[in-house]
């Protein structure tokens, strides 16, 4: 087994804001995205040799298509890939599989999504996996909150939290999350807030409130990717980064089921987390990560893929949250970007959008310079779609390129 | 002697006071309550819980007949004893039939169930009846009809209660009646109905009786019979030649009118209390009328382990105000639904029936974990097609984690997620109903109820779901 690490680059990215956008349709953000993509790389459509699309709904668009369709790209293969809120991750490790394997010389990797056509809040019926007609409650609408609440609670019990307490845990980190978000103008969510707003806003799901949840959206994220070697064709200064990793975890989602789950951990996230720090080499992520862009669909989210990912001990959250270690400026920047909390989240862009968060912040133009942090040289990027018990994860580890030789 | 062997019922966990309907409608409707059906609940899902209560500590796999009697059905075409059946895992090979059309359904099944099983066509027979009818708001009817279900199990062996003898009266006399197509019950003037209908059919269906055995009135140590209120029902004993103190008044302020069960489920709240030796009469009207003289033995003491209608009527929860009520009644027209329509698969429900139904899990004959729902490989050793079946439906177990989620597309909101332990292995990732909110915590016991667990595709879809022990 060959680790991928520093084989594959990306020259050029694009994101849309993020964001409710009722004058917007899918084509309207793809063509976005991948123009600011395009211009900074340097290429044109025709450079484009093969592509990937991420999107998760079923109902707004289907197949490579959508993406062929909206940039008039002519007759080269296009693939759809879908792995729930994976499917950002999913869309880089297509392409960089297709690059390493030399199938390729330049690609296109793009995750949109649409979510704010369908007329309520939320994401549609999710029920990864087995779709069943009675059992798992049904297939609910909604059920996303709850099913990460049951995290929530039994996280509270398990360390000895109060439910007063343990909201106020999870508050601090939507609170961090408002306020790098604020700052970031292509975030959905610029509004600052408080704890005690958290703790008085209306609840969603118990133990998780309005505040806990992240708003789902509209937009697309773009990347433009070759193999290293060819990379300083495209940026002669190196202002270019590689992957140091790409890892999908998929679990056999029985872990609500199973009695030796603890409802703690993200077990999929512990596995990705593994295989993407052996791909990468990095053995102690908290010192060799530069920043983490976390899956952080509601704050409890955060709060355990962090654990999971071994960036911070297990149960050891709240030493973490207390003493700012998450903030920017702290030990180890978790969601420095705002998050899918304040940024926004359309699943399938996520994972696209945090990569940009760490190729802007290599490159050393965050927007907003208060943003901007320094020697930056590795980055991890964190999806999770499904549910406490069942998910499928993807990690991309993102860094500074290896010296030319 | 055939006779009953065993009996049980059940009461939802709601109440709703006669006051509180009284204030809706800016009038007084006096004390007590009535017993509401929960939004997951209806007349077969009650009547399951009766079953259940009526089996504990007997043999389920001995019952051979299940006649169930209602005259709300959830289906007007679709038999519900057949499910009442696989819910509460009795056997497939046995006769079942659903008794509709009359308050009288309850007591005409248990006279089939009596004859089938002296007639040796079936060793063991259960009768269940179950009601749970809505009246029209602001009607006469509604601060009256309850909902619940009693349930018997008639056998020739152990018997508790014999039977000593029966008489049955039919009449075209027509006094309530519901047409398909009507939403609400109609009836004629009330003092017609109760005149000539109670007063007189009644009375003349147990003098008929009691001449046909030859039996005293005085000898009667307990009456349940049917009766629309208590005024009325009182008169209707007074007419059999019953004095106060024979009479057992049905649960017409804690329970309300509960149509087809309203007798039989006052026959189990006699049989709580009788003593060896009593007799008993029960008589049941509707549609004419039909009587029975019944006599405890000795095994009467011995199956007293069941929550039946003392137990069931202890464990209750308020409804705070009428709007509660019109919600898990669905008595109103509501927003239309934004979100994606809910749907079912008949096939994959015929395909898990096994699973479904009466809750079979699967037990790991390499590991001996215990899994729901249904595996090909083992979840904890990934053994292939290797497991027993075991029955989950009849576990309690404990709260390992819940939510409460306030949007979920569920009448009681908020809609309570739980994963529970169950006692002696497995996990059941559940809906729990019958619950106060203010009282659930990680670690509280729970045990399992046969409930709609979501209306998809023009269908009940039934399943079990967790609620605190009742009692």
């Amino acid at each position: 087994m060959e680790s991928l690490k520093d084989k594959v680059a990306i020259v050029g990215m694009g994101c849309t804001p993020f964001g409710e956008f009722w004058d917007k349709d899918p084509v309207d953000l793809i063509v976005d995205a991948a123009t600011e993509a395009y211009e900074d790389a340097g290429v044109t459509s025709k450079d484009i040799q093969a592509a990937w699309v991420g999107y998760t709904s079923q109902d707004t668009a289907m197949t490579g298509i959508i993406l062929a369709s909206a940039l008039q790209l002519q007759f080269i293969p296009v693939t759809r890939v879908e792995n729930a809120c994976g499917t950002g991750a999913e869309t880089f490790r297509g392409a960089a599989l297709g690059l390493a394997s030399k199938t390729y010389d330049v690609v296109l990797a793009l995750g949109w999504e649409k979510m704010k056509d369908a007329g309520f809040g939320g994401i549609g019926q999710a029920y990864p996996g087995k779709w069943h007609p009675v059992y798992g409650a049904a297939p609910e609408v909604g059920g996303a909150v709850a099913r990460y609440a049951l995290a929530a609670t039994k996280y509270f019990s398990r360390y000895g939290l109060s439910p007063e307490e343990g909201k106020r845990l999870l508050a601090q980190i939507s609170v961090k999350s408002h306020y790098n978000g604020s700052r970031n103008p292509k975030a959905m969510l610029r509004n600052r807030i408080t704890v005690e707003q958290v703790m008085n806003a209306p609840i969603i799901a118990w133990p998780l409130g309005l505040f806990d949840c992240c708003g789902v959206c509209d937009g697309a994220s773009a990347a433009i990717m070759c193999r290293t070697e060819d990379a300083w064709h495209f940026r002669p200064n190196g202002d270019f980064i590689t992957i140091k990793a790409s890892a999908i975890a998929c679990g056999p989602g029985w872990g609500k089921e199973r009695m030796n789950y603890e409802y703690t951990t993200w077990e999929e996230t512990e596995a990705a987390a593994k295989q993407a720090y052996a791909m990468a080499g990095i053995t102690n992520p908290r010192k060799e990560l530069s920043l983490a862009e976390v899956h952080d669909c509601f704050s409890v989210a955060e709060m355990i893929a962090v654990e999971s990912m071994g960036i911070c001990e297990k149960g050891h959250a709240k030493d973490d949250i207390d003493s700012g270690a998450w903030e920017q400026g702290g030990e180890i920047p978790i969601n420095v970007s705002g998050g899918l909390k304040a940024f926004g989240h359309p699943a399938g862009a996520s994972g696209g959008r945090e990569v940009y968060e760490f190729y802007k912040q290599f490159q050393g133009k965050a927007e907003d310079s208060s943003r901007q942090l320094k020697d930056v040289k590795m980055g991890l990027a964190h999806n999770q779609g499904g549910h406490p018990g069942n998910f499928v994860c993807g990690i991309t580890i993102i860094g500074e390129p290896p010296s030319r030789s | 002697m055939v006779g009953i062997v065993s009996y049980g019922a059940y009461i939802p966990i709601y109440r709703l006071s006669r006051e509180a309907i009284g204030s809706m409608w800016m009038k007084s409707l006096g004390k007590g309550e009535k017993a509401v059906a929960n939004a997951d609940e209806d007349s077969l899902t009650m009547g399951v819980e009766a079953v259940l209560d009526c089996l504990n500590g007997m043999d389920r796999t001995k019952v051979d007949a299940l006649y169930f009697a209602t005259d709300s059905p959830p289906y007007v075409e679709k038999q519900s004893a057949s499910i009442i059946r696989a819910a509460a895992d009795l056997r497939e090979d046995m006769l079942t039939m659903d008794v509709a059309h009359s308050l009288r359904g309850g007591s005409t099944a248990l006279k089939a169930a009596f004859d089938a099983v002296k007639a040796g066509s079936a060793s063991t027979a259960m009768v269940v009846a179950s009601d749970s009818r809505v009246p029209a708001p602001n009607s006469d009817l509604e601060a009256s009809l309850g909902d619940g279900a009693a349930a018997f199990m008639i056998g020739d062996t152990d018997v508790a209660v014999n039977v000593l003898g029966s008489y049955h009266l039919s009449s075209e006399f027509i006094d309530v009646w519901k047409k398909p197509s009507d939403t609400y019950m109609q009836s004629w003037e009330d003092r017609f109905v109760r005149d000539e209908g109670y007063m007189k059919v009644v009375p003349q269906t147990v003098m008929g009786l009691f001449k046909k055995l030859e039996i005293d009135p005085k000898e009667v140590a307990k009456a349940a019979f049917y009766g629309p209120d208590a005024r009325t029902h009182a008169a209707m004993g007074k007419a059999m030649g019953l004095n106060p103190d024979q009479i057992h008044a049905p649960l017409f302020d804690s329970v309300g009118n509960t149509g087809t069960a309203q007798a039989p489920m006052t026959l189990v709240s006699v049989l709580e209390q009788a003593k060896p030796g009593d007799k008993i009469l029960f008589a049941n009207y509707g549609d004419g009328a039909d009587a029975f003289m019944l006599q405890a033995t000795d095994n009467i003491t011995k199956i007293r382990n069941k929550r039946g209608i003392k137990g069931h009527l202890a464990s209750k929860m308020m409804l705070p105000n009428y709007g509660k009520y019109v919600e898990i009644r669905d008595l109103m027209e509501w927003e239309q639904g934004r979100r994606p329509s809910r749907r079912s698969s008949l096939p994959v429900i015929w395909r898990e029936r096994q699973h479904l139904f009466p809750l079979y899990g699967q037990k790991c004959k390499t590991c001996n974990s215990i899994q729901y729902p249904k595996q090909r490989i083992c979840m904890y050793c990934q053994t292939k097609d290797n497991f027993d079946l075991i029955r989950l439906s009849d576990k309690t177990g404990s709260v390992f984690t819940f939510s409460m989620d306030q949007r979920a597309m569920e009448v009681v909101l908020p809609k309570v997620f739980s994963v529970v332990n169950l006692d002696g292995g497995g996990r059941f990732y559940s809906v729990m109903t019958d619950r106060d909110t203010t009282k659930i915590e990680v670690g509280m016991k729970v045990e399992m109820t046969f409930r709609i667990q979501l209306e998809g595709s023009g269908l009940y879809n039934y399943f079990w779901r967790v609620r605190p022990i009742r009692c």
